[in-house]
């Protein structure tokens, strides 16, 4: 069967049991993808199918056969990293870092999602087709990514800076110039 | 996961030939299906995806629309005819679970998803007469402040969980089915069954069958909808009491309404005695709590969900007052 993965073409035969998560980490070895619940409720295991945003552990791995998953490992390029995780790192978006994969790919898909104009349950006009994205919009779509340790605040300032309304305003990214969406 | 084997369908034809010819399950995003089956609580031998069926949402000649069961959540709540027609559909999809899990659901799999009743996802430690039938609820003297309030019976008192389906209710959706005798449709709030005695006998669906799509009448009225759903925390979570209503105002008179519950019963709740209640009465406070206590006085608590009778008196209230000032 064939994946595509960090736009890498990879053959595997796999026991249609298999979570799209297992297939990660147990077989091609790409241990970035967490596996916090494996019931859906946590995030951590988020990647990005076709630039969507899914859980892999709620995804058999035959259903996306042939399909461009893009995990954590598949963010930074040769320019280095995404500037979505260097914000983590400046804002503390984390503490133990076990959300954190599940978080950025999570966020990147929404961003994707709030740019094409998907509504949220917080937007208030539903026919609005640009919404802004404020920090309530921001944290209301990314309320599928628990993060254990609390660093919520420091996440939602790190997707904000890179993300948000206020991204590229004079002063706000000052201290960050090499930052860009 | 007991084993099982994979196909996908290319239509509705051909997954209802895999079905008949194995025995098997449809698959849609798999989000419920998948976690049911880890637990061993679900044990298809086959599964058949759906998800490359009808994904369109098209407009019908009388001016309703038709949803493929296909269709991935958030393409419903995304589409301009729902969220500028159906309101309340669109804002009961986007207070269900999580963006990537809407991103994974579809229609027909969040119609026909199954309770989050903790007891029945106990396989090894409880007994349910869902999973089980005979042996027994241990939601009716356990923790029981999520279940049902109406319809509930002495078998079980689940509760339907599903958001999307609580507006369908409140809309008169048709869901256009599949099966080995052909199509037939069903309105969505008799797709369902109240637990009675057989709670593991969930629906009216036949063995095989097939939900290709759900369709919108065309009531413009419907414009004016909403949806509100109270929960423990601001979201991720499912509902304790949730109200889709519809409004429509002549003069100062009720002219025609709609309103169906969820968090309260084994299936969306449509609320009929409300609404004739509601109906040609002046839109006031008074009268949407008058048409709230006809509904839910024949709600029954447990030991610990009595706080849901009377938030689900106040959510009602407040829905209604919101469509009601909005078209003052
Ligand atoms: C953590 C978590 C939180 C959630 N919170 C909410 C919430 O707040 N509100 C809410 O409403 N939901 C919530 N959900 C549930 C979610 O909405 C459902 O799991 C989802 O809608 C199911 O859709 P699916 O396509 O993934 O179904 P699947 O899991 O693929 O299938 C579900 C069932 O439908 C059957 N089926 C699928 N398609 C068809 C078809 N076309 N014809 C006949 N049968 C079919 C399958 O055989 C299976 O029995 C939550 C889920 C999780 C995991
Ligand atoms: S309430 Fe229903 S689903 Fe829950 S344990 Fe009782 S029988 Fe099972
Ligand atoms: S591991 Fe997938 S949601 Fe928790
Ligand atoms: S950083 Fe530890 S769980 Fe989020």
């Amino acid at each position: 069967m064939r994946f595509v993965i960090n736009d890498t073409d990879i053959e595997t035969d796999i026991d249609p049991r298999t979570s799209l998560l297992d297939l990660l980490r147990e077989q091609i070895g790409l241990t970035g993808t967490k596996k916090g619940c494996n019931q859906g409720a946590c995030g951590a295991c988020t990647v990005l199918v076709d630039g969507e945003r899914i859980l892999s552990c709620l995804a058999l791995a035959v259903q996306y056969e042939g399909r461009q998953v893009t995990t954590v490992e598949g963010l930074a390029d040769q320019a280095g990293l995404h500037p979505l995780q260097k914000a983590f790192i400046e804002h503390d978006g984390f503490q133990c870092g076990y959300c954190t994969p599940g978080q950025l790919c999570s966020a990147i898909g929404m961003a994707a999602e709030l740019q094409r104009g998907l509504p949220s349950h917080v937007t208030g006009d539903l026919s609005a087709m640009a919404i802004r994205a404020t920090r309530e919009e921001l944290a209301e779509r990314m309320s599928g990514n628990l993060c254990r340790c609390g660093a919520h605040n420091g996440i939602i300032d790190a997707i904000d800076e890179v993300f948000g309304e206020r991204r590229g305003q004079q002063g706000y990214d000052a201290e960050m110039p090499e930052k860009v969406a | 996961m007991t084993p099982f084997s994979f196909a996908r369908a290319t239509d509705a034809d051909d997954a209802l030939r895999l079905a008949s010819a194995r025995g098997g399950r449809y698959l849609g995003g798999g989000t419920n299906l998948v976690d049911l089956m880890r637990e061993t609580i679900e044990r298809p031998t086959a599964l058949i995806d759906v998800t490359g069926l009808s994904s369109t949402i098209g407009e019908r000649d009388d001016g309703g629309l038709l949803i493929g069961a296909a269709v991935r959540n958030t393409a419903v709540a995304e589409h301009a005819a729902v969220r500028a027609r159906y309101p309340a559909l669109a804002r009961a999809i986007l207070s269900g679970a999580s963006g990537q899990i809407r991103n994974m659901a579809t229609v027909g799999g969040n119609i026909l998803q199954r309770t989050r009743c903790a007891y029945f996802y106990d396989n090894a430690g409880s007994r349910c007469n869902k999973r089980n039938p005979g042996e027994g609820c241990d939601a009716i003297e356990g923790f029981n402040r999520m279940h049902a309030i109406l319809g509930a019976s002495p078998s079980c008192v689940a509760t339907h969980p599903s958001d999307m389906c609580v507006a369908l209710a409140a809309f008169d959706a048709t869901a256009h089915l599949l099966g080995a005798d052909g199509e037939r449709r069903l309105p969505l709030t008799e797709l369902h069954h109240l637990p009675n005695g057989r709670p593991d006998d969930e629906t009216l669906l036949k063995p095989g069958e097939l939900i290709t799509a759900v369709e919108l009448p065309a009531e413009r009225w419907f414009a004016r909808s909403t949806y509100r759903k109270v929960r423990d925390r601001a979201s991720y979570a499912f509902a304790l009491i949730s109200v889709a209503a519809a409004l429509k105002i002549d003069g100062d008179r009720i002219s025609d309404v709609r309103l169906a519950l969820g968090g309260v019963a084994h299936k969306p709740w449509r609320a009929h005695k409300a609404e004739a209640a509601l109906r040609g009465a002046p839109a006031t406070a008074e009268h949407f709590r008058d048409a709230a206590r006809a509904e839910l006085a024949g709600a029954v608590p447990l030991s610990h969900n009595g706080f849901k009778i009377e938030l689900a008196e106040r959510t009602i209230v407040a829905v209604l007052q919101e469509l009601a000032g909005e078209i003052a």
